[in-house]
């Protein structure tokens, strides 16, 4: 798996931090979306799905 | 009749036809009377039958309705639909509503980039991360607010005590707003609020919250802090009146939604004594139970509204470049198709798909910092006060069925 996050898109109310705060993060300048770990161990892959799915801006894509 | 038969005949017949349909569904709908927790019996039968329907507002005119969390997510989450309430077709719930688009908009009325450009100067404010380090300051405050509820008395009202002040006094804190004046902004939120307002009375209310923040930001200019009214000031980018008008969204929209989740979910736990001893039993459930408070009682609750700025189709019906819709969150918060037995309270589901938050680039910026504040509000006051309960019959308590932002008035409490 591998992780895009459009920080153009993002609207960072950081509910993908809350989905797998192992794998995303918030900027501290303008809490916009910092990928922690681009391709994340398989133990993770669910949080990161969930995460995608309810990232209300559409922002993460998962590739792989 | 099915939904993309009546387009088809709509089509042929025109807007006009559209317009006068006799069965449209009337907006606000009431909820049923002995069921205050769900939605109106119309809408929930709406999205089971025809998910994407013909309603008529307060002024005759009409919108649709989209009630399937897919279809409230798809629309909330395309930009061909706009928030812009300047623009022709726009929905509103109340001639209030309508009123206020005369005066300066907010983010919230806005659309990218110009919504994104304003909203990304707050949104380092409510990260995540700066929401956690407020933990214990919010909590800090719910205890002193219980001390001083307990104190010497065994009943109290739980909204004037607890769940109003506690917010109230966070976001103040958060905007570097004087608490002294609370009275004041919450008399004026009410009044904006309110379904019942007179335009005049919401203009009024509306003018005199600007002006109180105008009148705060210009202080900050000579005596700055680090309140967020005090950062937007010192960036140099907004005059005071872009100043206030922001303001004036986050301090409303920062005490009057945790507010009413706070009394609200306290009554609904009351009222749900197994589920209550679960959160009792295992206080670790409570971030689940707050997301699937937030899913079961969706206080933004009459239908977040958008206008299309194109032909669009959603759940298989048209609509068409200038019509209204209304993306109502609490059906989507019941829809079986994501949230099976979705009209039961259970503090264990898995709620995270909710949309009591709303969707799309819009979705709730304060989000964060309310998840905080309900968690530790009802963690405390449950594990402070293990005998609460309501100290009138629930047929007297007065829920806010007048209100945009659902709840109750009152919550007279005994312990
Ligand atoms: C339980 C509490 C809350 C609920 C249920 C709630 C719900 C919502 C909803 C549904 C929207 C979307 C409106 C739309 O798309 O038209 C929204 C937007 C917003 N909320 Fe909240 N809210 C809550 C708490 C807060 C708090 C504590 C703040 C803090 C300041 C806040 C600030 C905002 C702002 C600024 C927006 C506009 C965002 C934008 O347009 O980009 N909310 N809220
Ligand atoms: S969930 Fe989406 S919009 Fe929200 S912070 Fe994460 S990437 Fe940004």
């Amino acid at each position: 798996m591998r992780i895009h996050a459009d920080q153009e898109k993002c609207c960072g109310a950081g509910s993908c931090v809350l989905a797998a705060p192992d794998v995303f993060d918030q900027r501290d300048e303008d809490g916009i979306v910092v990928v922690l770990d681009a391709e994340p161990p398989a133990a993770l892959h669910d949080a990161v799905r969930e995460a995608a799915a309810i990232c209300p801006a559409a922002a993460i894509s998962l590739t792989g | 009749m099915t939904t993309a038969e009546r387009t088809d005949a709509e089509r042929e017949t025109g807007p006009g036809a559209r317009t006068a349909t006799p069965a449209a569904l009337a907006v606000p709908a009431a909820r049923a009377g002995g069921c205050p927790f769900d939605p109106a019996p119309e809408i929930e039968r709406a999205r089971r039958e025809e998910p994407v329907t013909r309603a008529t507002l307060w002024d005759g005119s009409s919108c649709w309705l989209v009630t399937r969390h897919e279809d409230v997510r798809a629309v909330l989450g395309d930009p061909r639909f706009s928030a812009d309430a300047t623009r022709p077709g726009f929905p509103f719930l109340t001639a209030g509503g309508r009123e206020l688009v005369t005066s300066t908009p907010t983010f919230i009325r806005q659309d990218d980039p110009e919504h994104a450009r304003l909203r990304r100067m707050l949104t380092a404010d409510f990260m995540i991360k700066k929401m956690e380090a407020m933990r214990p300051e919010v909590q800090r405050i719910a205890e002193e607010l219980l001390d001083r509820m307990t104190d010497g008395r065994d009943a109290a009202d739980l909204v004037t005590e607890f769940a109003l002040p506690l917010p109230s006094l966070v976001i103040c804190l958060l905007l570097g707003v004087p608490y002294e004046d609370h009275a004041f902004f919450q008399e004026r939120s009410r009044i904006l609020l309110s379904l019942r307002s007179a335009p005049e009375e919401v203009r009024a209310s509306q003018q005199e919250l600007q002006q109180y923040l105008s009148r705060l930001a210009e202080s900050k200019r000579h005596t700055p802090d680090d309140g967020i009214v005090s950062r937007l000031v010192a960036r140099g980018e907004l005059d005071n009146g872009d100043i206030a008008s922001m303001g004036r969204l986050l301090l409303i929209a920062g005490h009057e939604t945790t507010a009413n989740m706070t009394a609200l979910s306290t009554l609904t736990l009351l009222r749900n004594p197994d589920q209550l001893a679960r959160l009792r039993e295992d206080p670790s459930l409570i971030k689940g139970a707050v997301e699937e408070l937030l899913r079961y009682l969706t206080i933004v609750h009459n239908g977040l509204p958008r206008v299309a700025t194109e032909d669009v189709s959603v759940g298989g019906v048209t609509v068409r470049a200038g019509e209204g819709v209304l993306c109502t969150l609490n059906s989507a918060n019941r829809d079986e198709a994501v949230f099976p037995g979705g009209d039961a309270l259970d503090v264990g589901r898995d709620a995270r798909r909710h949309v009591a938050f709303g969707f799309g680039v819009h979705q709730c910026l304060g989000q964060p910092l309310a998840r905080v504040e309900l968690q530790i509000a009802l963690e405390t006051l449950l594990r402070r006060l293990p005998g609460l309960r309501l100290a009138v019959p629930f047929e007297e308590v007065p829920f806010r069925h007048d209100m945009g932002i659902y709840g109750v008035h009152a919550l007279p409490v005994a312990w």
